[in-house]
């Protein structure tokens, strides 16, 4: 009999994982399943530069289905829930799909709802999230309209997915606001819950450095409780008000909902507990994590999914064959983040080692924290790299699914 | 790490005065670290919010984030602020005898 594998989600993690275990298995050897509610895979990296008119939400996205190698078979349906102790996977529709191993690959979802007042009024009129589509889009829009006043930049709690997308954000909208030749009118403030630009000291302290370089106020310890659209108003827990013309949110995320209507799989907020070298699920031994779904320490982001994929099919592989799963996956991110005016930097670090400054991959290689032109091309040739070798399920040359510390500069301290 | 005496038992923290061995936590001890961080006293309502935190710590190996205290504990997160100013998760950890909880990113 072969192996039956069900794969819920055909984004970044579950497209990458199917193919690889395609290639690793004959047809004859093992079924690979995908499935996914909708067939429309969006580049997500994208959405950033949608708001600016540098993208356009359309070109971003692409079929699920042509992600995947043929001999993946891709289920179009909701998922209802896992039923652990049958092995099996209820679909809305009542269908159930039997597995040997389960792989939840189905990221993070935004919960607006969740903060009081978020999706009232002025939703999607003076307040817009860019992460999705949608949002994105409206925020566009919006940003064209925009003459002066004051714009907030900010996150309401982490988890979220890409933690330095908000300040690319607000890095990207003062270059915007240069170019559009307005900026003197522009008041940009960026509201974070942390105590610093960014989670990790040193990187916290550049981001900060770089914010206030480019005029940008920084609001720290601001725990978002609620939005007043109609009046203008970020309000936080401990009663602080911060006013808004224009107020550029990441609203909280959760796992789905499907996650939490199955039994023992999930956490309260619907994010799977995992192993965090294994990537095997606290669930169940046959059930294993992979990208935004997992609950583990480190970034929400493709880089790191795409790290964790490489692991996680040796795993599979090994659990299949009965062996001890000896693949172990350190936390490894590694993201390129847009400063403005043509450049980016670039940073790189895991579960232990923080954000370091020196040379990526290796002492010949990209800038680490220091901002560069090179790393903007960078981060824009990825988008082609992201559909032609991450999704495919090929080896990136030269990249190692865990962090080394070659071009590093050792000076700084683990987290 | 150093050793350090509260409320008259000695205990090991960490530079920012989190306790590295949970069982070294008593009540007397969880009110002086209280004291010191701007809360003079534990009303029940504190006392609810930092024995689910510690109980949730000790069963589970992590923390509750302040979204699933605010969903779990029975206190909500409006009221945690009140309760904890600056930080409730990280306040009550501190009091609750329990590790720093480890933001993610």
């Amino acid at each position: 009999m072969p192996h039956k594998i069900v794969v819920l989600g055909g984004g970044t993690g579950g497209t990458l994982l199917a193919n690889r275990l395609r290639r690793r298995y004959a047809a004859d050897e093992a079924q690979i399943i995908v499935v996914d509610r909708d067939d429309r895979h969006l580049y997500q990296p994208g959405l950033l530069f949608v708001p600016f008119g540098l993208a356009d939400a359309d070109e971003i996205a692409r079929s699920r289905r042509k992600q995947l190698r043929k001999g993946v078979e891709l289920v179009l349906a909701e998922v209802d829930r896992v039923e652990l102790d049958a092995d099996a996977v209820v679909l809305a529709d009542g269908t159930q799909l039997d597995y040997d191993v389960l792989v939840v690959a189905t990221g993070a979802r935004l919960q607006p709802e969740e903060t009081e007042g978020l999706t009232g009024p002025g939703w999607l009129e003076r307040v817009f999230t860019f992460y999705d589509a949608e949002g994105a889009v409206a925020l566009h829009h919006a940003l064209e309209r925009f003459e002066g006043g004051k714009l907030v930049v900010n996150f309401v709690d982490l988890p979220i997915k890409c933690p330095v997308a908000p300040l690319e954000f607000a890095f990207l909208a003062d270059w915007y606001f240069h170019e559009r030749g307005i900026r003197d009118r522009v008041e940009l403030s960026f509201v974070t819950p942390l105590d610093g630009a960014f989670t990790k000291p040193i990187a916290s302290s550049h981001f900060g450095e770089l914010l206030a370089e480019k005029g940008i106020a920084l609001v720290t310890e601001f725990n978002t409780g609620e939005v007043d659209g109609a009046g203008g108003r970020l309000i936080a827990y401990d009663e602080r008000e911060v006013p808004f013309d224009l107020l550029v949110t990441v609203p909280l995320h959760g796992g789905q909902e499907w996650v939490l209507r199955s039994q023992g799989l999930g956490d309260d907020l619907g994010f799977v507990p995992t192993d965090p070298a294994t990537l095997q699920s606290h669930a169940k031994p046959n059930v294993f994590a992979v990208g935004d779904a997992t609950n583990l320490p480190t970034s929400k982001a493709g880089s790191v999914t795409h790290f964790e994929g490489d692991i996680l099919s040796d795993n599979i592989e090994r659990f299949l064959a009965g062996e001890p799963l000896t693949g172990a996956f350190d936390g490894h991110a590694n993201c390129f983040i847009e400063t403005g005016f043509g450049k980016a930097l670039l940073i790189d670090f895991n579960y232990e080692t923080e954000p370091l400054p020196g040379h990526f991959p290796t002492a010949f290689g990209l800038p680490l924290l220091k901002e560069s032109r090179l790393n903007h091309l960078a981060k824009l040739m990825f988008e082609r790299v992201y559909w032609h070798v991450l999704l495919p399920g090929r080896d990136l040359p030269g990249i190692s699914p865990t962090l080394t510390m070659s071009g590093k500069q050792h000076s700084g301290t683990a987290a | 790490m150093t050793a350090t005496e509260i409320a008259g038992t000695t205990v090991e923290v960490d530079p920012e005065g989190f306790l590295v061995d949970p069982s070294q936590w008593t009540d007397d001890v969880a009110r002086a670290i209280a004291a010191s961080t701007g809360v003079p006293e534990l009303t029940d309502r504190h006392w609810l919010v930092v024995r689910y935190m510690r109980d949730t710590y000790l069963s589970t190996g992590s923390a509750p984030s302040i979204r699933s205290l605010g969903k779990e504990s029975g206190v909500p997160i409006k009221e945690l602020y009140q309760l904890f100013p600056k930080g409730p998760a990280k306040l009550a950890a501190k009091i609750g005898g329990i590790p720093k909880p480890r933001g993610c990113i």
